[in-house]
Formats: C-alpha cells, sequence, structure tokens
C-alpha cells in the first residue's frame, strides 16, 4: 500500500503484510505510531484499495467498500442532532432494513453496556466514554460479522478505557464476531485478543504474531493470571527489540 | 404567558435599557446643548415627522422590502447549490472560486449603474444588487459548512453502503447547517444594503429613494427616520432567518449556531 507523498513521490505506508484471521477469533494488531495500523483496517474495510495484494473475506476478495462489517474509530463520530438510539439505529436506516424490527435490538446492546436510560438524550449530554459505547452499539446493531476498531479506546481515560475493554469483552461473548483491534495498549491488546499481531514501523511489516492462549472467557481476573504479565512482557520486549520502547 | 413575557424581560431588558438611556441622553442633550436640528435632531421630531405621513412610509417601506426578499431569495437559490457543486466538483471548484472570490473583490456599489442600465429603472435592477451582494457569504459559508463532516463519517456512511446522496442528506447537510444559516444571516442583511444602494442610484420609490429625496430638501427629521426604518427592517429580517434557524433544526444543532456566532465553535 502506498500513499501520494506532499512530494509527489510515493509513501510506502505497508509493506508485505500476511494476516489470517480466523473467523470469531479476536485480533489485536499493535504497532508503532504511523506504521500503517488504521491503513490496514481500511484495506480490510474496502475503503482503500491496495496497491499491491488482496484482501479476502469468507472467500470473496474484497473490491470496493465491504458493507457487511461494523466501524469503530477512535472519534466516536455520533451524529449530534440525534438521539442515542437513533444514533444506533443509523446503520438499519441507510440499509433500508425495518426500524421497527431492529429497535429492540439497539435497545438490549445499550443495555448491555448501561446505556438503557439514555436512548432518548442527545450525544452532547454523555461524557465521552458513554459516547464511545453508543458508537460500538452502532458498529454492532445490524449484527455484521465482523467489527474493525481503530484505537477506538485511544482517547479514553484509564479507567473508562478498562470499563470499556469489559464491554466489549462482554459483547463479544454473547455474539462471536471476528473483531480486528488496532490499539497502541499491549496490555489492553493481551486481554482481549486471540492473537496479537505487532507491526514494525513505516513501512509496516508483520514483525510477529503471539498466540495468546489465556483461558476464556476473559474478564476482570484474567489480569490476575500469570501468563497475562508474561505474554505483555514478551510482546514489550519486541517493541524493545525494535527499539520503540 | 407573564412567565414567557418575564423571562423574555430577563433575557433582553439590559439591551432594552441601553436602547432607552441612549435615547433619552439624545434627547436631552439636543435640547440642552442647542444642537441645531438640521444636524441632529431629537428623537421626538423624528417620531413625530416618520407619523406625519405614514402611508407613504408604509409604501417605501414595502418596496424596499420586496426588493430585499426577492434578491435574497434568489441569492439562497443560486447560492446554495453553487455551494454544493463546488464541494462535489473538484473541477467546477478550481475554476469558479477563483472567479467568485474575484467577483467578490469587486465593489457592488460600483456595479450599481451597470445593473440600472441592464435591468431598468424598477424592482428589478435592486433586487439583482441585493442578490449579488447576499450570494457571496452563502456560498462560502455553504462549502465550509458542507466540509465539515469528519472523514470518518465518510468512512462510516460508506462501509454502510450509502450512496453520495444518503451521505448528503443524512450527514453532511445536518453538518453544515449552522454554518450555512450563519451565512443566511449575514446574506441577508447584506441584501438590504444591496437593495438601498440601488435605489440610491435610480428610483422612484423605496426608503433609500426617500432617503435620497429627504437629504435634498434638507429634512433631518425624515432622513433620521429612514435610517432608523431600514435599520428595524434589517433587525427583523435578521431575527426572521434566526427563527426560522430556530424551528428547523434540532436542539443541539441551535447551540452550535450560537457557538459558531459567539466565535467559540470548533
Amino acid at each position: 500500500m502506498t500513499y501520494p507523498r506532499s512530494d509527489g513521490g510515493p509513501l510506502l505506508a505497508l509493506d508485505t503484510v500476511s494476516l489470517d484471521v480466523p473467523p470469531a477469533s479476536f485480533c489485536s494488531i499493535v504497532g508503532p505510531s504511523g506504521c500503517g495500523k488504521s491503513t490496514l483496517l481500511m484495506l480490510v474495510a474496502g475503503l482503500y484499495s491496495a496497491t499491491a495484494g488482496r484482501v479476502v473475506i469468507n472467500n470473496q476478495v474484497v473490491r470496493g467498500p465491504w458493507t457487511d462489517i461494523g466501524i469503530v474509530f477512535q472519534r466516536d463520530v455520533l451524529l449530534e442532532w440525534r438521539d442515542v438510539l437513533d444514533n444506533v439505529l443509523l446503520p438499519i436506516e441507510v440499509k433500508r432494513l425495518s426500524r421497527t424490527a431492529y429497535r429492540e435490538r439497539a435497545r438490549g446492546l445499550l443495555d448491555l453496556v448501561g446505556l438503557a436510560g439514555f436512548a432518548s438524550a442527545y450525544p452532547e449530554q454523555l461524557s465521552g466514554g458513554m459516547r464511545q459505547r453508543v458508537a460500538i452499539c452502532r458498529a454492532l446493531v445490524h449484527d455484521p460479522p465482523l467489527l474493525l476498531m481503530d484505537e477506538p479506546f485511544g482517547a479514553l481515560d484509564a479507567l473508562t478505557r478498562e470499563n470499556l475493554n469489559l464491554d466489549l469483552l462482554r459483547l463479544n461473548a454473547e455474539t462471536l464476531k471476528t473483531t480486528i483491534f488496532v490499539t497502541h495498549n499491549i496490555d489492553e491488546a493481551v486481554l482481549m485478543s486471540d492473537q496479537v499481531v505487532v507491526l514494525s514501523a513505516r513501512p509496516g511489516r508483520v514483525r510477529r504474531v503471539f498466540e495468546i492462549d489465556l483461558p476464556q472467557p476473559r474478564g476482570v481476573g484474567t489480569r490476575e493470571h500469570p501468563r497475562f504479565a508474561l505474554l505483555v512482557n514478551e510482546i514489550r520486549a519486541e517493541f524493545h527489540s525494535m527499539g520503540i520502547i | 404567558m407573564s412567565a414567557v413575557i418575564r423571562r423574555w424581560l430577563r433575557a433582553n431588558g439590559l439591551v432594552l435599557g441601553v436602547f432607552a438611556v441612549v435615547f433619552l441622553a439624545w434627547e436631552a442633550s439636543s435640547s440642552m446643548l442647542r444642537v441645531p436640528a438640521y444636524l441632529l435632531p431629537p428623537p421626538s421630531a423624528i417620531l413625530v415627522r416618520l407619523s406625519q405621513n405614514p402611508e407613504r412610509l408604509v409604501g417605501n417601506f414595502a418596496t424596499t422590502l420586496q426588493e430585499v426578499l426577492l434578491g435574497f431569495a434568489l441569492g439562497v437559490a443560486v447560492s446554495i447549490p453553487l455551494g454544493v457543486l463546488l464541494v462535489y466538483s473538484r473541477p467546477l471548484e478550481r475554476v469558479v472560486y477563483p472567479v467568485l472570490v474575484a467577483f467578490q473583490a469587486v465593489p457592488k456599489v460600483a456595479l450599481a449603474p451597470i445593473l440600472v442600465v441592464w435591468f431598468g429603472f424598477g424592482l428589478s435592477s435592486k433586487i439583482m444588487l441585493g442578490f449579488i451582494t447576499a450570494l457571496f457569504p452563502i456560498v462560502i459559508n455553504t462549502v465550509i459548512g458542507l466540509n465539515q463532516t469528519p472523514p470518518e463519517m465518510i468512512h462510516l456512511m460508506r462501509s454502510l453502503g450509502a450512496s453520495s446522496l444518503q451521505t448528503f442528506l443524512k450527514i453532511r447537510l445536518f453538518v453544515a447547517a449552522p454554518y450555512l444559516f450563519g451565512g443566511l444571516k449575514i446574506g441577508i442583511t447584506l441584501a438590504v444594503v444591496g437593495a438601498v444602494v440601488g435605489e440610491f442610484i435610480a428610483a422612484n420609490s423605496g426608503l433609500g429613494y426617500m432617503l435620497l429625496v429627504a437629504n435634498q430638501s434638507f429634512d433631518a427629521p425624515l432622513l433620521f427616520g429612514v435610517v432608523l426604518l431600514l435599520s428595524l427592517q434589517s433587525i427583523a429580517l435578521f431575527y426572521l432567518v434566526e427563527l426560522i434557524e430556530a424551528l428547523v433544526l434540532p436542539r443541539p444543532l441551535r447551540r452550535k449556531g450560537r457557538e459558531l456566532i459567539a466565535g467559540s465553535g470548533q
């Protein structure tokens, strides 16, 4: 994947990245800033097209936007002029599905993330963590098999972040989605993932893939598991060997 | 009802008070300092003069109002679609935008005589002048507003399989709305300026025409009275746009609009 650079020449953002994400698994992508993590996600979503190589989802090559996915960005990009429920129902509206049929599902998702009482609140009345929870519900409402998350908790404080990690674990346990999760936070990646992919600095290449064999279901107790700290340290060491930390 | 009035007074009482003090001071100073009435007539003299021939005032007020509203309507009908085209078509933007800026650099007052030659002495030359003065701020604000949608939002809509039209109607238009109304508010007050300048050049009715007549006959109270009426018309039109904004926009966007005006918006 190359980008046009400001001086006119091409900028190689991602080099040979070969990655296999099994269905219903949770895959985190970590790497130094600017290594092309977000670009990779956009390629998977079909929102950018690769200069070389291809993305395959369920044996189908991605050409153009893949519409059977849910996306969450670092910014929640909620629609300020719609209440929470209407924000969550946006995908249903765009896809011209029945709002009445999905209203209960939307309410159920809000309930799962502790926002049952806020369905008719406007986003401006919510805190950053609550807004991001709404964005996650919006990504899940049409029940896509694939969830792409681009540093979704990057703008949140540490406590809110941990809460949302647990929320996401709970949502995922219920629905068994394939999730690709971009993050800077090694701890968070280990907590939630089945595999953690470490990318090198630009141009991004797969540096190493870590299988996270911590017991399922994950939760508050997972961090106390003896393997947890071990895995976090191993990944940290990988970054250290790249000269990042 | 009385609660509404009380609330309104609490919000606007200070402004009304300031105006009252200014007019009282004006009235008192013109009699105490013996300011000649042909330089600065007292408010009482202006009000008396205005009450002398109300039909004529109403008629001319209506003429100017008509010119302003038609000029503004034409401005809106052209500017908003033009703004949309500029945002959606790169080549068009590259060609039209500089032309628009160059056109804005031309003093509209200087175009007034030409417009009179082209469109005659009647309403149409004033409508055209109101139209071209209102055009620029509405186009620019439409363009700025439509470009405010975060790229993530566009990505999200595309990943849901949304068409450009859906993204425009459900997202971009709403994000743009507070900016758009900002442009409309500037535009409508500029349309008043345009219409009055048009009347200065060649007209036989309208408040601008009355200003000229009052000026030539040294009728200072009428001169001031007409300025007052013109200001009132402009203020009323501004608040009319604001009222429409309040009726049309959902609550969070109205707040956004106020932040933009206060200059504290993003």
